[in-house]
């Protein structure tokens, strides 16, 4: 059978991440963070390939899809959904809360029409709320990838938005 | 010399340049003269203004504003509003303004820096400049001179207690890392710092990393370990990347790695990021993602010092504590225990957020009081507003108030308080924050935190954020708060980690000091502090203009009433959004409860 360019794309990642940080037991949650990187998200097909690829009790090395679902399931960062081209993620913490935050995740949720966790059918935006990031002396704060944006006001959030493609 | 009433720095750095910085130094003179401003207005070429990232960027002098995202076309516009009406444009202003060392200005009144002394100060991504600074005496000294018992003795002797929030001896647990007869032996730094408003970690790992590493080097010398990791959270990608450079530097000055200043001492040290987390600053959770796995608890015993990483003696501390123990080498045990409270010695790190006129990330003695704190070191309240409460330690602390402010600040005295020192995030709410919906906050974010390993918290945290929000909902029935009280003690009493044993402290903390608040809530559907959108309506008051502003901003269209007569809000369309007030410019909406 010929591999689609999903596939194809899926094992060449999986490849290379599990190049990068090898096949010991400490090196799973590396590797599926870098899968999540490349792919934006580590879809099943990627938790199989990461199996087949490690998985070899001859040369004593482990992994269970089961396993490697638990962590992709575990950690916030890593998503087993596919995701837009820019995640908004939102910092939802009480410093940021206290000095107007409630009302900036309101109007991006009326905004963008989305829940928390949700992605617009265009696929442009996803929205997730995210663990404190530091920055509470600029907050409320918010990240669009990896931009960061402080003291934000309701007003600022269509100049925001705008400027992504 | 010409004198120019105004100043136009212009971004000119690579990255502006590529986003045409030069055509904007063009048309702005060409502006100029067009508006004959020549001989008031200078422009000046100028090297990074901000990211970049936004450019071409410029600031415009004595009115320190900060234009981002121009182009040649909007100079026309830009000139006449600034520079002849003298109206800032706020469209061109930026939106970004996260400039790191706004957090940590100069130091404040009452503040004594050790663990941030550098930050700021030296070039972090340079092992030069904490050279220069004496950066690895204190490792010369331990190494050349010092036996690891003295050098367990002299951390003993500071009184150093573990600033990640649980306060243990510092000393003490390198000395029972030491007992331990099993190799090789670890060390492990906690830069997991998750506490919502706690970001002090973050701001030594970006400003001064050598200071932890050193701390961690002379920690492996006491304890005997030979390898070691630095587990930081995979939010703070900046920390993660001066890490591994500071690391990279330390190896080839032969501060890490085999022979170590030429002696026969080894150690070596690697990070670790975390993949979001928030349990994972809980030591056992912290070891198990290290090594794989779900970052869940396990039961103490065996401590880490007994059976840690890889089930060897592990030594775990956080970026805080290292980062004192060049200083107490450095300085002398006694230097440090001057100061502080008879039970805890030497300086510690606030983040100081939330309706403060100044925040930021502040250092300051133990001993001290939150009274200071709040109002001599971060400016007091925002806008003149009245002080409610502050939470200290983070999602698992609890809330002080007015009576706590005169209290002394160190571990104990916080922990008799209701609360504890966590990892230093301090909280502050003025009269606008409803207790309520603090506790149904913080409980939703531990609520989600939790790892589901044990059920008192995993079903335990969420029945008490039920209860909340049916609370906030106003639907809350008699015998509920009573309910709530017994249910967090539950939790509290028999959850495994500190997540869970401390989850309830905002909800009993609140509850000891706002009980009223609660009351309100349930018994009278009203929310105090006018927060709670289901209890609380907006009415337009007497004083309406018609001007219709907030009738074209209103989301569902509640609000009616002719041009110049007073407006109404039919109560049953609106959904308290609160726009209404936001754009009123006559301050005539009034929120009621």
């Amino acid at each position: 059978m010929v591999a689609s360019p999903v596939e194809s794309e899926v094992k060449e990642v999986v490849q290379q991440a599990i190049e990068k940080h090898g096949k010991s037991p400490d090196a799973l949650i590396p590797v599926l963070s870098e899968i999540n990187r490349a792919l934006g998200y580590v879809p099943a097909e990627a938790i199989r390939e990461v199996k087949r690829q490690i998985h070899n009790p001859a040369e004593r090395t482990f992994a269970a899809e089961s396993q490697l679902y638990g962590l992709v399931s575990f950690y916030d960062m890593l998503s087993t959904q596919p995701r837009g081209r820019h995640v908004i993620k939102f910092c939802e913490n009480a410093p940021c809360h206290v000095v107007g935050g409630k009302a900036i995740w309101d109007a991006l949720r009326e905004t963008l029409q989305l829940k928390n966790g949700e992605t617009t059918p265009d696929k442009k935006w996803t929205l997730v709320t995210t663990s404190c990031i530091g920055l509470c002396s600029v907050g409320p704060v918010l990240l669009v990838d990896d931009d960061m944006y402080g003291n934000v006001t309701v007003e600022q959030i269509p100049d925001i938005l705008e400027r992504y493609e | 010399m010409a004198f120019y009433r105004s100043h136009v720095l212009v971004c000119v750095d690579p990255e502006c340049l590529a986003k045409g910085a030069h055509d904007v130094v063009d048309a702005m003179q060409d502006e100029l003269v067009a508006q004959g401003l020549l001989d008031e207005i200078q422009v000046l070429e100028t090297s990074r203004i901000g990211g970049c990232s936004d450019g071409p960027e410029m600031m415009v002098y004595p009115e320190g504003v900060h234009y981002v995202g121009m182009t040649a076309d909007d100079i026309p516009y830009l000139v006449e509003e600034h520079f002849l009406k003298g109206r800032i444009v706020e469209k061109f202003r930026e939106v970004t303004k996260v400039v790191v060392d706004e957090e940590l200005g100069p130091l404040r009144p009452k503040e004594v820096r050790v663990v941030l002394r550098n930050c700021g100060e030296i070039d972090p991504m340079n092992i030069e400049d904490y050279l220069a600074v004496d950066g690895y005496q204190a490792l010369g000294k331990v190494i050349g001179g010092m036996t690891p018992e003295q050098v367990i003795d002299e951390v003993t002797k500071s009184g150093l207690r573990g600033r990640g929030g649980a306060g243990f001896p510092a000393g003490r647990k390198w000395g029972l890392t030491r007992q331990v007869e099993d190799s090789p032996k670890y060390m492990v730094c906690n830069a997991d710092e998750g506490d919502p408003g706690a970001f002090m970690n973050r701001r030594v790992l970006e400003g001064d990393p050598h200071s932890v590493i050193e701390g961690m080097i002379i920690g492996a010398y006491a304890t005997g370990a030979s390898f070691g990791y630095i587990y930081c959270r995979a939010e703070y990608p900046l920390a993660v990347e001066t890490l591994n450079l500071a690391l990279t530097q330390a190896r080839e000055f032969g501060f890490l790695g085999k022979n170590i200043l030429g002696t026969d001492f080894n150690f070596d040290l690697e990070v670790r990021v975390g993949a979001g987390a928030f349990v994972c600053g809980e030591e056992t959770a912290l070891m198990a993602s290290i090594m794989g796995m779900r970052g869940e608890p396990r039961p103490r015993p065996p401590f880490p010092s007994v059976q840690g990483v890889w089930g060897k003696p592990t030594n775990n501390n956080n970026v805080e504590t290292y980062a004192n123990v060049p200083q107490i080498i450095l300085n002398g045990a006694d230097w440090y225990a001057s100061m502080g409270t008879e039970r805890s010695k030497g300086t510690k790190t606030f983040a100081v957020g939330g309706n403060v006129a100044k925040p930021g990330l502040i250092e300051v003695p133990m001993g001290i009081t939150l009274r200071e704190i709040i109002f001599d070191v971060a400016g007091g309240i925002k806008d003149g507003r009245q002080f409610k409460a502050v939470q200290t330690g983070g999602p698992m602390g609890g809330c002080l108030t007015e009576k706590h402010l005169d209290l002394p600040l160190d571990y104990e005295a916080l922990s008799q308080a209701g609360s504890m020192m966590g990892s230093g995030g301090l909280v502050v709410m003025d009269e606008n924050s409803c207790m309520v919906d603090i506790a149904r906050f913080f409980m939703d974010f531990t609520q989600a935190e939790s790892c589901g390993k044990c059920v008192p918290c995993r079903i335990g945290t969420r029945r008490i954020l039920e209860l909340l929000q049916k609370m906030c909902d106003g639907k809350g029935q008699p015998g509920d708060i009573e309910k709530l009280e017994e249910l967090c003690h539950e939790v509290a009493k028999n959850s495994l980690c500190g997540l869970g044993q401390g989850a309830p402290n905002p909800v009993l903390s609140t509850l000891a000091h706002f009980r009223h608040e609660y009351e309100a809530h349930v018994y009278e559907k009203r929310c105090p502090a006018k927060v709670c959108r289901p209890l609380i309506r907006y009415e337009i008051e007497e004083s309406c203009t018609g001007c219709m502003v907030c009738a074209r901003n209103c989301p569902v269209e509640a609000i009616s009433g002719e041009r110049r007569q007073q407006h109404v809000i039919d109560q049953n369309i609106c959904i308290r959004c609160g726009i209404c007030m936001q754009v009123c410019n006559f301050n005539s909406v009034a929120v009621e409860s």
